[in-house]
Parts: structure tokens; sequence; C-alpha cells
């Protein structure tokens, strides 16, 4: 078994209202930014695990998103590549 | 009856619960720790209001999965009455026992207050001491009550007569400006399909005192009595 961190992105789903984005764009362009048009926020989660192959991994953080990271009714959410972490047991 | 009021860590609306099922109402009351497996005999479970678990990650997520939720669900699951309150709403929809969710505030504050809110559906087991259009004063307090769900599941609620409260105008106008959190519809409260199992982000456990507040949350508590003992 080896160790990888899988990186996931959680966002509001389209359509979802997201008051603190909105807030954001109104500050950005007081700010003079005048170019933005949009801006949403979600939260980003690093998940460690042990499996033998990085497809594995993405497979079990796959379903903790499913099951709990996101919610499914508001949230939408983006695995990024595994990558190899050193081992920590040794 | 009996009532069983869930504590989780976090909870802060379990002795404002007790006091409404024992002492407005004078019924028997009971703390069930969120840890343990035995609703005790309760004819209704209160998932009360708070923090849960910090609200980590988003609210009610992870009390959803604390060990007496598999109870609870069997509980409603059974058809047996579940009053989920503010924090107790969001882990009702957390565990898929109402559609939907509950987002930030749409002003991104948190909000306590006494507000207005109109009976829209007095048929439920949960509002029929109440009528058709009432206004009841009760108090708010969240940060993340902004109701929410795709629209196929809110036309569903709507068609169903499952808004029981909606958030109005001291005269009973549903507007935006009495929309407290900027739940889509106005939405205060909903019941499930099988109509046993209540959400609402006002805190009719906080309403049964006129010393406190008002009291309009008493209704609640009456229609649940009154049913099980018809």
């Amino acid at each position: 078994m080896q160790s990888y961190r899988v990186p996931v992105q959680i966002v509001p789903r389209p359509g979802i209202l997201d008051p603190q984005g909105a807030a954001v764009v109104g500050a950005l362009r007081t700010l003079g930014f005048e170019t933005v048009q949009d801006v949403r926020i979600g939260r980003f989660i690093t998940v460690d695990v042990s499996a033998d192959t990085p497809q594995a991994a993405t497979e079990s953080v796959r379903s903790m998103c499913s099951k709990l990271l996101a919610n499914p009714v508001i949230e939408d959410f983006v695995l990024e590549e595994p990558t190899l972490q050193p081992d920590q047991r040794t | 009856m009996k009532f069983g009021i869930v504590t989780f860590p976090g909870s802060n609306g379990d002795y404002d619960a007790y006091h409404a099922a024992a002492d407005a109402l004078g019924q028997e009351a009971t703390y069930l720790w969120h840890k343990d497996h035995d609703l005790q005999g309760s004819d209704v479970i209160i998932l009360p209001g708070g923090f849960s678990y910090g609200d980590y990650l988003r609210a009610g997520a992870i009390a959803r999965f604390s060990p007496i939720m598999n109870e609870v669900i069997a509980h409603a699951r059974r058809g047996a009455p579940v009053l989920a309150i503010c924090n107790g709403f969001q882990i009702a929809c957390e565990a898929g026992l109402l559609p939907g969710a509950l987002m930030r505030n749409a002003t991104l504050r948190f909000v306590s207050r006494v507000v207005n809110i109109r009976v829209e559906n007095a048929t439920s087991m949960f509002t029929h001491e109440y009528f058709n259009g009432q206004v009841l004063s009760i108090p708010v307090a969240h940060g993340d009550g902004r109701y929410t769900g795709d629209p196929a599941s809110i036309q569903q609620l709507e068609d169903n007569g499952r808004v029981v409260f909606r958030y109005c105008s001291s005269d009973g106008l549903v507007l935006d400006d009495g929309n407290v959190n900027g739940s889509v519809n106005g939405i205060a409260g909903i019941i499930n399909e099988e109509g046993n199992v209540l959400g609402m982000m006002p805190h009719p456990e906080r309403a049964v005192d006129p010393v406190v507040a008002t009291p309009d949350g008493l209704g609640v508590f009456h229609s649940l009595l009154s049913m099980v003992a018809a």
C-alpha cells in the first residue's frame, strides 16, 4: 500500500446563489477590477489515503465526496490527480 | 406522550425543547445522547437547534452520522413524528429525511430576532391547531437558514402542500422584505412526503411562554399532543 494525497475542489452548483461570491465581486469592482464577471467560493480539501494504485485512491475519495464531503443538492466536486506521498510510517 | 430530545455536541436548543415539552406542555421528556442507540420509548423525537460539531464542513453534515441517527431515521421511516428545528432541520436535510439543503443566509449575516411566519398548511400533524393563513411571531437564530433545492423538488413541495410555514410581513404578506434569509419562495418550514417529519428554521420551542417571546409556537406542540391523544 502507498499513501496518496487527493486534492478535492468543492464548488456551489451552477444556479445556486452564492452570496459570498457576489459580495467579493462587488468588492473587486470597487477596487477597480472592472473585468471581473463572476466569483464562486467553495472549499478545498486534501485527503491522504492508503491505496495500491492512484486509481484506487481516486475512487475511494470519490466515494467520500458522495457520502460526506460534498452535498450533491448544492455542491459539485472535482478530484485532482493523486500524488504519491512519502511513507509516514517509517 | 413522551418527547425524546437528541443532544449533539454543540446543541443549544435542547433545554428549550425540554422546557416546551415538559413545562409548557406538561408531558414526559428525556434527553437522548447522540452516541446512544436507544430512543427510550419516545413518541416524538426532537432534533434541536444549535451548532452540532461546530457546523464543520456543512451545518448538520457530521451530526447526521451520529450513532443515534440510525434509530431516529428508523423512527421516521415507521411514520413516527420527528420535529427538526433549526440545526435539527439542517441535520434532517443532510440525513435525507427532508429534501433540499440550508445554505448561508443571503445577507451573509447571522439573524437573531422574532420574525413573522404564515401557516401554509394547517392540516399536518404539527400544525392542525393553527388555521391556514395564521401569522405567528416566532424567534429565529441562524446563519445558515436559506432553504434551497432543485426546482423540481421545490415544485413538488409546493404542489403537495408540504410547505407548512413561510416568512411573511406582520399582516401575512409574503414579501422579499420579510424573507430573513433569502429562502426560495420564502420557505420557513416543510414536511416530508408522509407528513411525519417537520423541518423549520424558526424556534417554536422558544415561543411557548409570553414572558420570553410569544406563545405562538405552542400550537406545534399542542398539535402533536392532540394528534396522538385522538
